[in-house]
């Protein structure tokens, strides 16, 4: 039997608001039958559209994926949507008092489907699932694995199966996982090093290694790439290629997904600039 | 909270007739049955008494008795002794609804460079046996076979299977743990080689199993140490259950019709009317071919840990073939061979029944677990598109 706490149980026991809210601001489904739990979320916001006023979930699952998507849409209210989408799947773990670690993937799936719900309610469209299908027998994407890894400071197998059920089928992907736990703890382990003042030739190496491993595989789902073509100084001189180059809609979000990669993994005062553009419009 | 135990194939509470038989084994005839001196000699003797009830019960000799300490040790033992015994075979044989005590060796011994074919079962978990015929050939240690599945309750028909096998001159082996004491044995009649029975399936403690081997069947030790059981296995006799054991069995012998019966017509109410009350409530398993204490029913759309603790609530104690309950992310192996979908392998309760059931506790049930599948099933995002 589970080790569950008290409020878990609580929370299975009696869940707060169970249901659908009619017209909603934001709904967001994730999960399936064959999958073993699904959640349904939805929320609507005030009058003045600043917080979220009310939340409702529908969960097939287990006690942990009920409680966790109660737990969720009562974090929710009175949230405004950015401190919304900052919710974790820790957050909800936490405030549930725990949850045992081999039902880390329920608290998952309610931080995924309120993604998806902020997503709809943005008018955005539904993000493609990013990344190459690594678990066959649940669909979950190399990506996705990364970001579980990196987020949850995951180190072993059995720990990406606790979270997002990745490996927990036939177990064929197995060696993959450990693949991407591998260059996820040698990017740590690299930064780690780098905490000591790096030359500039270091510091080269280690955004050519970042680029390689972190922001080109992300850039080329979408048809982009990227090179490197220069450190000067704090400014981290970038060229874009393929589609990126020319789409200017994405460019901000590249920008910052370039340079919060750059600054997180080599060095945090370093600046991405776009070659050949001015200063104002950096890639 | 009353509590309403319907999980007898996980365990059984152990018989008061048992117990009192087994008290004074711990601090008044604490012997070994080893020793020189008579205080531990006579002990020797009891254990005898229990090895001659429990080889009454399956029809058995006594010397053809070993004990063991579970289910899983004789499982074990029955399926490295064949492969200890006949270097020159590294074919197992068994089936894909195995119990782990099976499946888990039969996967480490192929690890070793052991074959290993598992038999396919229809979606009513009937076993294939024109592919386990076909699977047959010269390299072929042994075949490993259970008498009925733990999570379906479903036979599959030992007896034809064993005659097969032995025309043939192929070991057999059948896990029996559910089946002992349930539905008749008789190893004169059925020639299996080996068979493994477990005491607390059948009203006896824990810790307590057995392995009936043939006699003239090559034997090699899962154990080594002491001369007990005549070298087959070593270690001090768990003398107390044993004695227990004997006692469960010689219960299970005088009671056994009677109680099938019984046990089989409270199982069919509850069935029918969990099915009634509950649309979209499928069994799992053959009807025809079934333990008489054991269904397992799917409820569509709701998830099976969640059920059981539900029911929990109410002191209900079942379980479950669904993911969350097993720690695995994936349903039974046993539903997922039956091809049992997905929609229904989630919800899949089942309730094992036994003598000490009352018709007021089946009732229970039935008054208390359509709500909750209800309940559950209004919080699915699932149902109202599913009906």
């Amino acid at each position: 039997m589970w080790e569950y706490t008290d409020k878990v149980k609580d929370h299975f026991i009696n869940p707060r608001n169970v249901g659908v809210i009619e017209n909603p601001d934001g709904i967001g489904e994730v999960g399936s039958l064959a999958c073993g739990d699904a959640l349904k979320l939805t929320f609507k916001l005030d009058d003045d559209k600043e917080k979220v006023s009310d939340a409702k979930f529908q969960t097939f699952g287990c006690a942990s994926a009920i409680a966790s998507s109660s737990a969720l849409t009562e974090m929710l209210k009175g949230l405004t949507i950015e401190e919304a989408g900052k919710i974790t799947n820790d957050d909800i773990a936490e405030y549930l008092g725990g949850l045992p670690k081999e039902k880390m993937h329920c608290s998952v799936m309610g931080r995924d489907a309120l993604e998806k719900a902020i997503t709809y309610y943005k008018g955005e469209p539904e993000k493609k699932r990013e990344g190459d299908v690594v678990c066959e027998c649940f669909g979950v994407t190399d990506v996705e694995i990364k970001r579980a890894v990196t987020e949850n400071k995951l180190t072993l197998l059995e720990d990406v199966t606790d979270y997002v059920k990745a490996g927990g089928g036939c177990g064929n992907c197995h060696d993959r996982i450990q693949e991407i736990i591998d260059s996820v703890m040698e990017i740590k382990q690299v930064k780690k090093k780098k905490t000591k003042e790096l030359t500039t030739i270091q510091k080269i190496r280690l955004l050519e290694d970042v680029l390689e491993k972190e922001i080109k595989p992300v850039l080329k789902k979408d048809g982009g790439n990227i090179e490197l073509i220069d450190l000067d100084g704090t400014d981290v001189l970038v060229e874009l290629r393929g589609a990126c180059a020319n789409c200017k809609t994405s460019q901000v979000t590249i920008k910052n997904f370039i340079e919060n990669k750059i600054q997180e993994l080599v060095s945090p005062e370093l600046i991405v600039k776009e070659v050949g553009q001015d200063e104002n419009r950096i890639c | 909270m009353k509590t309403v135990y319907v999980d007898n194939n996980a365990t059984t509470k152990t018989a008061p007739e048992v117990v009192n038989e087994m008290l004074p084994y711990f601090s008044e005839f604490y012997g070994n049955p080893s020793s020189m001196h008579s205080f531990g000699g006579e002990i020797a003797a009891k254990r005898e008494d229990a090895r001659a009830k429990i080889a009454t019960l399956i029809n058995a000799e006594p010397e053809e008795i070993i004990f063991t300490s579970c289910g899983t040790e004789s499982d074990n033992t029955a399926i490295v002794s064949a492969i200890e015994t006949r270097p020159d075979k590294k074919h197992i044989i068994t089936t894909r609804v195995e119990h782990p005590a099976v499946r888990s060796m039969c996967s480490t011994l192929s690890e070793k460079g052991c074959r290993i074919t598992s038999v396919p079962v229809d979606s009513k978990g009937r076993l294939d046996l024109d592919y386990l015929y076909d699977s047959i050939c010269d390299d072929t240690a042994i075949v490993s076979i259970m008498w009925a599945n733990n999570e379906t309750g479903v036979i599959f028909p030992i007896e034809d299977i064993a005659q097969n096998l032995a025309d043939r001159n192929v070991l057999f082996h059948t896990d029996a743990v559910q089946a002992v004491g349930k539905v008749p044995i008789d190893v004169k009649k059925t020639p299996v080689d080996m068979l493994a029975l477990s005491g607390h399936k059948l009203h006896a403690p824990k810790g307590i199993g057995v392995l009936y081997v043939k006699k003239g069947t090559r034997f090699s030790p899962f154990l080594m140490g002491g001369h007990q059981e005549k070298g087959r296995r070593g270690g001090t006799e768990n003398v107390a259950s044993i004695i227990g054991m004997g006692k469960a069995c010689e219960l299970a012998a005088e009671h056994m019709q009677e109680e099938a019966a019984e046990v089989s017509q409270l199982r069919d109410r509850l069935e029918r009317e969990l099915i009634n009350k509950i649309p979209q409530s499928i069994i799992n398993g053959d009807k025809k071919n079934r333990l008489p204490g054991t269904t397992n029913i799917s409820f569509e759309y709701v998830e099976g840990e969640a059920i059981l603790l539900m029911i929990n609530q109410f002191g209900i104690c079942a379980s479950s073939g669904s993911a969350c309950t097993s720690g695995s992310l994936e349903p039974s192996h046993v539903l997922r061979a039956m091809g049992v979908p997905y929609t229904a392998a989630h919800g899949s309760i089942r309730f094992s029944l036994c003598r000490y059931n009352t018709i007021e506790e089946i009732d229970y049930i039935i008054e208390k677990v359509p709500p909750v599948i209800e309940r559950l099933r209004e919080m699915s995002p699932f149902w109202k598109q599913g009906v």
